[in-house]
């Protein structure tokens, strides 16, 4: 097989893509600019690691199966762990969205990266309701019935129907963690490629 | 050739300061295990909620005059099941944003019939007894008129329904095997042979719920349990969750709405609800694009605070 040849392969196009675009050096950094120096930064990886904890918390339920955590008190210790993980999560997700916000993070380039993020939060969001609603007890009961009115009126609760445990359980263990941990990876490679924003130029405040 | 001009909010400088050591795996490792402690540690101090499901059964044991009302308007076709709409039924047209009535375009596709699905196909389901059956077949062989002319007898005179001695009363005339029907039904949930009767109306295995929980959100039994709760919408609703626990706090803009006029008494309210968390979404997604708002961060300089040791370095 000719260089040439080898240099046309699918494979090898998209090594190279991504080796030119994602270096070792970009993909795990060991510097950083110096003005990644804040307490704001820590809740873009705080959130990393919450989504962490909330899946392998998550997949600790999903051992027993979905009533399991009524009946035992280990269970229901284990269920208490994933409603703190994902409060945790939400709240670090949420700063560190305001925060990159304030920063006008999507400045060079970056607005796939914001955008991916806007996206997760969003996923993450509907998740979280599909949890809610699967928890088989009281809650779960009353969140859908309430929730069914506004999904219904947008005509979407002829095919998500909320009141459809089996449904919002598969939505909530498969489809919807799937689409959170790949959008999350993303926008963690996209931050990697494009790097961490810098800082608005002092001369911009008086230009403008 | 000119080069393009500088816009502060899309362009950003290109950074030729100076960098610092950073260990990504290490930062990694310490949140994870930071997190993981913070987590244990609310886990044990405050734990979760886990109220208990209501279930048909408890419901007519409870409030037997709620239940029995309740089946009474699926019987009669005024409940809010039976007079929702889409996806449900036809029986409306359901909730319109201005011009669009996206719920009615899309059809019933998750058809129910109070009626039959609430009341007549659950009694089916129970072992032969000859008077049931009997007014089951009555039931079954009458008009749609005949039908109609028994439920609104009963109706009328179930403003004076009682229960005696666990049993449902209504003295009514003229309204055929309704009686019987209505004080069966009532006697079949509070065994609990209803619960399952509306599970299993699609086989032996069923993850479906939504029948019951219509029913049971159709009553007032579950609704004052909420209440008590502060579940209901008017008390930021389904954000919360039982007990004194955060809840779906992440869920306060689309609950606040629904605490202001004119969503929190129009008929419309949810979809108008949705169609403002719809634009609000979007408009958050492309900031970037949108001119103006993406100048907010510049403009109200939040990010002085967030960069301020590289200011103060910089001269």
């Amino acid at each position: 097989m000719s260089t040439t040849e080898i240099d046309r392969q699918w494979t090898t196009r998209l090594r190279k893509r991504v080796a030119g675009k994602l270096p070792p050096e970009k993909l795990l950094p060991d510097t950083q600019p110096t003005y990644v120096a804040s307490w704001i930064y820590v809740f873009g990886v705080t959130t990393m690691a919450a989504l962490g904890v909330v899946i392998v918390s998550g997949c600790l339920l999903a051992v027993r199966g979905p009533q399991w955590w009524h009946t035992s008190s280990v269970g229901h210790f284990v269920n208490s762990l994933h409603l703190w993980s994902v409060e945790i999560f939400f709240f670090a997700m949420v700063v560190h969205l305001w925060g990159k916000f304030f920063m006008a993070a999507w400045r060079g380039g970056r607005a796939l990266t914001w955008m991916t993020g806007v996206v997760t939060f969003l996923t993450s969001v509907a998740t979280a309701f599909t949890g809610y609603v699967s928890q088989t007890n009281f809650d779960s009961q009353w969140i859908s019935t309430q929730a069914k009115d506004g999904i219904n009126a947008t005509g979407a609760g002829a095919f998500w129907n909320v009141l459809n445990t089996g449904q919002m359980l598969m939505w909530h263990i498969v489809l919807l963690p799937i689409a959170a941990v790949v959008l999350t990876a993303l926008h963690v490679l996209l931050v990697r490629v494009k790097g961490v924003v810098p800082p608005f130029e002092k001369t911009t405040e008086v230009a403008q | 050739m000119t080069s393009k001009a500088f816009r502060p909010d899309v362009d950003a400088p290109e950074w030729k300061g100076g960098h610092s050591p950073y260990d990504i795996i290490k930062e990694g490792v310490i949140a994870v295990v930071v997190v993981s402690i913070l987590t244990i540690l609310l886990a044990v101090a405050f734990g979760s909620p886990d109220d208990p499901q209501i279930t048909v059964k408890s419901w007519s044991s409870n409030d037997p005059m709620d239940f029995a009302a309740t089946a009474l308007s699926e019987l009669n076709n005024t409940s809010g099941s039976a007079q929702y709409g889409a996806p449900y039924n036809k029986a409306s047209t359901g909730q319109q944003l201005g011009p669009l009535t996206l719920a009615k375009w899309v059809g019933a596709r998750i058809p129910i019939n109070t009626v039959n699905d609430f009341v007549v196909d659950p009694l089916k389901a129970l072992p032969e007894q000859p008077v049931l059956s009997a007014d089951l077949k009555q039931w079954s062989n009458a008009s749609s008129s005949t039908r109609t002319g028994w439920v609104n007898n009963y109706t009328h005179a179930a403003n004076k329904m009682k229960i005696v001695s666990g049993q449902l009363v209504v003295t009514a005339t003229d309204a055929g095997p309704v009686p019987v029907m209505m004080a069966d039904l009532l006697q079949m949930a509070r065994t609990g042979a209803l619960d399952q009767a509306l599970v299993t109306q699609n086989g032996f295995y069923t993850m479906d719920y939504t029948l019951p929980l219509l029913f049971l959100a159709d009553g007032t039994y579950l609704a004052n349990i909420a209440q008590k709760q502060h579940l209901t919408g008017d008390q930021w609703g389904m954000m919360n969750e039982t007990g004194n626990y955060p809840g779906q706090a992440w869920l306060w803009l689309y609950t606040f709405w629904y605490q202001v006029s004119p969503m929190n008494s129009s008929g419309n309210g949810d979809i108008l609800v949705w169609g403002i968390m719809m634009v609000l979404s979007a408009g958050l997604l492309l900031i970037p694009f949108i001119p103006g708002l993406r100048s907010i961060p510049r403009k109200t300089r939040v990010y002085r605070l967030i960069w301020r040791e590289h200011y103060r370095n910089t001269p």
